[in-house]
């Protein structure tokens, strides 16, 4: 089951590696934010993501399986 | 000679029919004269969730969830806890205040069933520390019960700090864990893992004091007063009326009707901010002949939130209302998710600029991209409902936007919608 990239809204800082290790699926709100593709991460990006996830240095970054998130 | 305890009871005679239900009470009553005008709670702990559920009971804090829904989710797993939130951290909204000093047994007997029916040993009572009177009230109805014996539930009455998020649900696990008053990243949800790291079943006072009649007088009678939506809910009418107004009402009843009860009119009103802050406004034609109810609301894209019913009064600027609010509900951000912190102050400064005159237009189409951009990403629903606020703003007082633009802001009005001065997270 592939996986979908989640971010823990707290723990980001707002650095922004992710969305340059990762342009085709994060982009940066106006104020440095990451707004993440709310799909499952296709194959041809995995490697990508799961640099992007050991990159951020507030480690805010995950891949999880949970259902799609609703903040419910 | 002992009465005959039967399930579901009578109601004693001039509580069977109508209203009041929970307003029925006098204020400052002790223990032993609630026991009288009530009776007992006879519903045994086991039955009482299903009974809740034919109810139709939902919650009252601004959700609307079903009742027995939740208890259910926290009933089925390993020593949980309860909370009875009465925070009541929204402005416009003075119930859970009112109910709190009128009739503080009612609440602490859901409490008390709510926690017997799911299985917990204590249920933690939780008031604004500011409301001295209300915390009074309910430290003297504690401490009336322990002196009568608390059934075996540990009833703790704690104090929230005075801010907006305090009664976010997991800002208030987060508090009584001994953290700050602000809300946290979830899952897991609090009914999974919340006070003490235990399933922890988070109500709103008003919804456990209803609880504690259907515990009484069963889920029939509940259901005698209210259509399509069962019972009765308390609300707060402002605005429109001569000073803010608590009123108890059956659901179904039209928005119109209510103000009216209250002493108001929507006549020379242009709008209605229904359910709080992170509510929205209706225009009062249309919100006059709404009956409350979760789909006659939601069919005019509203709903009861939690209770707030604020009439814009003739002459006073919904604009202007709606940017001062929007400045406040910046500043009661937790300053934890960029989003929020950014986004809420960005929007606000746009909506400033729309009550100013928009000359250029650039605010108008800031203001649309950011509540976008700002919605959905924050840990907690605060962003959500600032940009459920905005939006409803932006659509209902599109003709003041215009107006502005040509001719400035409106000539200044005392304000209508309380930004009170908050205190800290700690």
């Amino acid at each position: 089951m592939r996986k979908r990239l989640t971010v823990d809204p707290i723990a980001c800082k707002g650095h922004g590696l992710c969305a340059d290790l990762l342009p085709e699926w994060i982009q940066l709100d106006d104020w440095g934010y990451p707004i993440i593709n709310p799909e499952r991460v296709p194959e041809h990006l995995d490697a990508h993501a799961r640099r992007a996830v050991a990159a951020c240095p507030a480690l805010a970054l995950a891949l999880r399986d949970d259902l799609a998130v609703s903040k419910g | 000679m002992p009465k005959m305890l039967s399930w579901p009871m009578a109601p004693p005679a001039g509580r069977q029919h109508g209203l009041p239900r929970l307003l029925a009470t006098e204020a400052g009553s002790s223990l032993g004269q609630h026991l009288e005008d009530w009776g007992p709670m006879t519903c045994p702990p086991r039955a009482l969730i299903d009974e809740v559920a034919r109810a139709g009971l939902r919650g009252r804090g601004g959700a609307g969830f079903p009742t027995a829904t939740k208890m259910d989710a926290v009933a089925s797993r390993r020593r949980p806890t309860v909370v009875a939130n009465g925070s009541e951290g929204e402005p416009a909204s003075a119930k859970d205040k009112v109910l709190l000093k009128s009739a503080p047994h009612l609440v602490l007997d859901g409490a008390t069933i709510a926690a017997q029916a799911v299985g917990a040993g204590e249920a933690f009572i939780c008031v604004e520390r500011g409301a001295n009177t209300v915390v009074q009230s309910v430290a003297d109805a504690i401490a009336d019960r322990r002196r009568g014996g608390t059934q075996g539930v540990a009833l703790h009455l704690v104090t929230t700090p005075n801010r907006y998020l305090a009664g976010e649900e997991s800002a208030l696990v987060h508090w009584l864990n001994g953290g700050d008053a602000k809300p946290t990243v979830t899952p897991p949800r609090p009914y999974e893992r919340g006070v003490h790291a235990r399933p922890t079943l988070i109500q709103n006072v008003e919804t456990l004091a209803h609880l504690a009649l259907i515990a009484r007088y069963g889920s029939d009678w509940f259901r005698a007063v209210g259509s399509p939506d069962s019972g009765t809910a308390l609300v707060t009418v402002s605005g429109i009326v001569a000073r803010p107004v608590v009123l108890e009402v059956a659901l179904g009843t039209t928005v119109a009707d209510v103000v009216a009860a209250a002493g108001g009119s929507l006549r020379n009103s242009e709008a209605v901010l229904m359910g709080g802050y992170f509510g929205t406004w209706v225009p009062s034609s249309t919100a006059a002949a709404a009956h409350l109810g979760v789909d006659a609301l939601r069919s005019i894209g509203t709903s009861m939130g939690c209770g707030v019913i604020a009439g814009l009064p003739a002459g006073t600027c919904g604009l202007a209302e709606s940017a001062r609010v929007t400045r406040w509900l910046a500043d009661q951000s937790a300053g934890q998710c960029g989003p929020c912190f950014n986004g809420l102050p960005a929007i606000a400064g746009a909506l400033e600029t729309l009550v100013d005159g928009d000359r250029n237009g650039r605010a108008a189409k800031q203001v649309t991209r950011w509540l976008t951009m700002v919605e959905g990403r924050g840990a907690c629903r605060h962003p959500d409902g600032a940009v459920r606020f905005v939006r409803s703003a932006l659509s209902v007082f599109a003709a003041d936007i215009t107006g502005h633009r040509r001719h400035g802001p409106c000539r200044a009005t005392p304000p209508m919608l309380p930004t009170p001065r908050s205190g800290t997270w700690r």
